[in-house]
């Protein structure tokens, strides 16, 4: 049975086209078919993500109003043949995702993944709700940070509300991502604590990854971090959150700052 | 603590935590999220139209958000008693 998540976070730049393509790595890592979509039309980013900018023809909306097949608009990785990209329209606007069409292409995909994930836009708009309207599970991306915290919170009531499995009276499953987290700032009582943010949106945690340079590079290499560096703290820390996913318990390990003696009589970080 | 920390400025994240509570115990309100005491007045009024008809008007709901306590007062109306053992035999 497929299942389909959201990655989604209300506020922008929190990291959820990040997320979206290193889950879909390291899901499609181990073996399983993954299909990433991109749902920020006009704004894509995912193809940047996954490096694979130069290889789209055909995108999402042309699926969506026929004019391209879905098996022409899947990108295949060139270095995993599991993971695949339904990339974003770049040109048209967002009024051209119809609730219809985004429904006939989830079931279409459904059909050939174990894996759909959604890479949801910013805000709370039309996009962000279709993005979210099939979801079986969402992961909600947010920094420890007040405007972004707010923000999550108001997405949650809107999985609650605006979902096709909240409509037909179940339950999607939630699972909150913290990302850029800074043990260092934290320590110090500069940085909303993860006990805090877990506090105040009470939806389970499903990772922390560390704010780390390695996911920048990633970032610059078209390279899922799980991809360009396996062994790097954020890497270990997706790979944990993937393996939660498919319901395997895994115990948490929460990033922790490493200092040495100069460290500790300074209070910097000196790693 | 550490020898530098004596001067540092004081910590914001506490602060953070402080604003966010209150200001989301605010938004959920308005954007109605089903909160605990939203959920528990759904879940009275389903179990009790199970047994009878209820009247939407016959339903009276307050609730008070108290700092450390919340409550909840759910007014309902039965039409007529002999009704609901005939109902719950179904």
């Amino acid at each position: 049975m497929a299942k389909v998540i959201v990655v989604t976070s209300g506020k922008g730049g929190v990291g959820k086209t990040t997320t979206t393509a290193t889950l879909g790595a390291a899901l499609a890592q181990t073996g399983q078919n993954v299909a990433v979509v991109d749902f920020d039309v006009g704004l894509r980013n995912l193809d940047l993500m996954m490096g694979a900018e130069r290889r789209v023809v055909y995108d999402l909306i042309n699926v969506i109003n026929g004019s391209a097949k879905l098996p022409q608009a899947l990108i295949r990785d060139k270095r995993l043949e599991t993971l695949h990209l339904l990339p974003a329209s770049q040109t048209r606007d967002k009024s051209a995702l119809t609730e219809k069409g985004v429904a006939r292409v989830m079931k279409e995909l459904e059909e050939q993944f174990d894996w759909i994930i959604c890479d949801s836009p910013a805000g709370i708009e039309r996009g962000a709700i279709l993005a979210m309207r099939h979801a079986d599970i969402a992961v909600i991306v947010t920094n420890p940070e007040i405007s972004s915290v707010r923000d999550s919170d108001r997405i949650i009531g809107m999985l609650d509300a605006k979902t096709q499995k909240a409509e037909d009276g179940g339950d999607i499953e939630k699972h909150l991502l913290i990302s850029r987290y800074d043990p260092a700032r934290s320590a110090r009582n500069e940085m909303l604590s993860i006990d805090d943010v877990l506090d105040i949106l009470s939806v389970p945690l499903i990772g922390v990854i560390p704010e780390s340079e390695e996911v920048l590079r990633a970032s610059n290499l078209g390279s899922p971090v799980t991809m360009s560096n396996p062994d790097s703290a954020p890497a270990r820390a997706y790979f944990d959150a993937a393996r939660r996913l498919t319901g395997e318990s895994v115990p948490m390990s929460i990033p922790e700052e490493r200092r040495n003696l100069f460290g500790k009589l300074f209070g910097r970080r000196a790693a | 603590m550490n020898f530098f920390g004596l001067f540092r400025k004081p910590a914001s994240a506490p602060v953070a935590r402080e604003r966010l509570q209150i200001l989301l115990a605010h938004e959920r309100t308005l954007t109605g999220r089903p909160d605990l005491i939203a959920l528990l007045h759904d879940e009275i009024v389903t179990a009790i139209s199970r047994h009878v008809t209820l009247d939407p008007d016959a339903i009276k709901v307050t609730t008070n958000r108290g700092k450390t306590l919340s409550t909840l007062k759910v007014d309902i109306e039965i039409p007529h008693l002999g009704k609901i053992s005939a109902v719950a035999a179904e």
